[in-house]
């Protein structure tokens, strides 16, 4: 149905409409490197869901016949020193490094974006409140920091969540407020006040959107940096609690034995290496994908 | 009958340095003490050049924002003294059109979604019949209903400013301040844009504050025009008088700066030397009398106020009935050669 409209351009009302969301998606589908690591995420994603079903073994089940065994046909990763097949860990290990991973990025954007966007909207004494305690948390290295909140919550894998999630936090109040105050003198929020919007609205419905694209591609690298930080402070104890399996964990326990079993520091390494290096590719090619100055 | 606004004695400054302690040290007199009136159905051009506080007015008048002292009354009602749920719900009555089509639109929402949106704010309509109300204003502005599913990217120029009139329009206010409408908009395209302000004016009985820097889109629009020096208004008359008899050196000088199409035309030019002072520092006395090649001693030092006279001409100068005749500065109608007068009617028809 193509008619011509009074003002002489020909409407085509046949063609897809094309969604910012959509048009982003097919500029990334153009882009091998994110397509890789979106596929290597889906794979562990799958496996983090169907552990159960997928992994050969028990994870937990020890057997004092089978103690660091080489890979072999009937486990191919090997065993580790109390006699666990090393694959079914790694299987169930990519349960608490993805929820970590998730859940503290999670954390960090519920309490980073509200508080960049109060910080970059409202302005003033609350702004200069948010904004030193932000500079505060940023000047401390980021592990230095969860592993001090990690070891003041006390070990466990919730509590690593939380302490990544909060010392994740002020990257995100940082990029939102940036991001805020850029949008904020846009015409099209004047406008949105013009017509009668409340702030929360304006907030809400017209700054937030605007917004989500460098936040999503903040969010997808801050997943990367937070598997890290999961392995370090299970490596450290910090994490998750033994016996229950986690990348970081295994690294721990596999360094007394590197020489003669290196196969149950390699697996977990490969693990960690492939989540965050996915991760990574993910998110940069959003960044491409969503920059409005590309094609 | 009350005038639908009466501006009285605005003034913003803008702060523009802070001390270490955050006290202002220097404020950029973006208005400087400006009072109008506008009638119902009626359009009043502001005119100057850019940073003369034009746009600064516009925002005032809507409340966008605060101002350092005077006021504004709405049908009698002075619109600072409202609370925010008073200021949200009068901005029924006056809506704003911007300058930039490209950037005044949500690129995040369709056109259907940003027409919608004050629909639902104000309850212009019930909820069931908001997609055809939003239909109806896209015809209105002469777009293609079928154009609410599309984002803003996919417009041009002109059709986006299409859009954000009808944005103007959907609450069916009774005051638009259009922030220079038309001056980022293609020459061929200005022509469409502004007979639609005035045919929806003619039909719905808006009034208009026109703002623009550009004074042959306003002989065509404006009913009266106030020129801006500098944060003050220097002369408001209206239209007709104010092109026949320009009072005002300022405003005689923007008059002769128009060009005329036609190459052999004689007329005096008065061409204003140096550059506009800095609002941070207005010149005391006559803001023009640094530029004013008839400045005297007392221009220097007193103020001139704006003086109206019986036919609602007001001037502010100390000396425009000493001036000589304007009346040669104003390309007359008819002056151009007949071949330029052909290939004009032929453009303004092709542009309708």
């Amino acid at each position: 149905m193509a008619s011509i409209t009074a003002n002489g351009m020909a409407s085509v009302d046949a063609l897809q409409v094309e969604s910012p969301a959509r048009r982003a998606w097919r500029r990334l589908r153009r882009r091998k490197g994110a397509m890789v690591g979106l596929a290597i995420i889906t794979v562990f994603i799958v496996l983090a869901l169907l552990a159960p079903w997928i992994a050969p073994y028990d994870p937990l089940q020890q057997s004092w016949s089978l103690v660091r065994k080489a890979p072999s046909a009937a486990h191919w990763f090997g065993t580790d020193e109390v006699g666990r097949d090393l694959m079914s860990r790694v299987i169930y290990g990519a349960r608490a490094s993805l929820s970590a991973g998730i859940i503290s990025v999670g954390i960090a954007l519920c309490i980073g974006v509200p508080l960049g966007i109060v910080a970059g909207y409202v302005g003033g004494w609350i702004d200069a409140l948010i904004s030193r305690i932000t500079d505060a948390m940023l000047a401390t290295p980021f592990l230095i920091l969860a592993i001090a909140l990690a070891a003041f919550l006390g070990p466990s894998l919730g509590n690593a969540m939380i302490a990544i999630g909060i010392t994740a936090t002020p990257i995100f109040i940082r990029l939102t407020r940036g991001q805020v105050m850029a949008v904020r003198v846009e015409d099209y929020i004047e406008a949105a006040r013009a017509v009668g919007n409340p702030r929360w609205r304006i907030a809400l419905f017209h700054i937030l959107p605007n917004i989500l694209p460098p936040l999503l591609v903040q969010a997808t690298l801050a997943l990367a940096a937070a598997i890290i930080a999961e392995a370090a402070l299970s490596f450290l104890g910090l994490g998750q609690q033994p016996p229950a399996p986690s990348w970081g964990s295994m690294l721990n326990s596999a360094q007394r034995f590197l020489t003669n079993a290196p196969w149950m520091a390699i697996w977990p390494g490969v693990a960690i290496f492939l989540a965050v290096l996915s991760f990574n590719l993910l998110g940069d090619g959003l960044r491409d994908a969503l920059d409005p100055k590309e094609r | 009958m009350t005038p639908l606004i009466q501006v009285d004695g605005l003034v913003k400054h803008f702060v523009a340095r802070r001390s270490l302690l955050g006290r202002p040290t220097a404020t950029v007199k973006a208005v400087d003490g400006i009072s109008f009136d506008l009638n119902a159905g009626e359009t009043l051009a502001l005119v100057g050049e850019s940073g003369c506080g034009k746009s600064t007015v516009g925002r005032l008048v809507l409340r966008l924002i605060e101002p350092t002292a005077g006021a504004v009354r709405f049908e009698g009602r002075d619109i600072f003294g409202d609370n925010e749920a008073e200021l949200r719900a009068r901005r029924r009555h006056a809506q704003l059109i911007f300058q930039d089509p490209y950037a005044s639109l949500n690129p995040r929402m369709t056109v259907g979604q940003i027409l919608e949106e004050p629909l639902l704010l104000h309850r212009v309509v019930p909820p069931d019949r908001r997609k055809e109300r939003v239909g109806a204003l896209l015809a209105t502005v002469g777009l293609d209903p079928a154009h609410a599913r599309r984002y803003p990217h996919e417009f041009s120029g002109g059709q986006r400013q299409r859009i954000g009139i009808a944005r103007a329009l959907a609450v069916e206010p009774k005051l638009i301040v259009c922030d220079e409408p038309v001056s980022a908009l293609d020459v061929s395209i200005r022509a469409q844009v502004l007979n639609l302000l005035r045919a929806l004016q003619r039909r719905l009985g808006l009034s208009y504050i026109f703002i623009s820097h550009d004074l042959a889109v306003v002989k065509h629009i404006a009913d009266r025009i106030a020129v801006m020096y500098l944060g003050r208004i220097v002369e408001m008359a209206n239209a007709d008088a104010l092109f026949a008899a320009p009072r005002h050196p300022y405003t005689r000088a923007l008059l002769s700066a128009i060009p005329v199409p036609s190459p052999g035309a004689h007329r005096d030019r008065q061409i204003l030397q140096g550059d506009v002072p800095s609002p941070i520092a207005p010149p005391p006395g006559c803001h023009l009398h640094t530029r004013c090649p008839h400045a005297i001693d007392r221009c220097r030092s007193e103020r001139p106020g704006l003086v109206g006279d019986p036919a609602g001409h007001a001037t502010a100068c100390h000396r425009w009935r000493e001036l000589p005749d304007a009346s040669q500065l104003v390309p007359r109608e008819g002056t151009a050669s007949a071949v330029l007068e052909k290939l004009q009617a032929a453009f303004v028809r092709a542009a309708e």
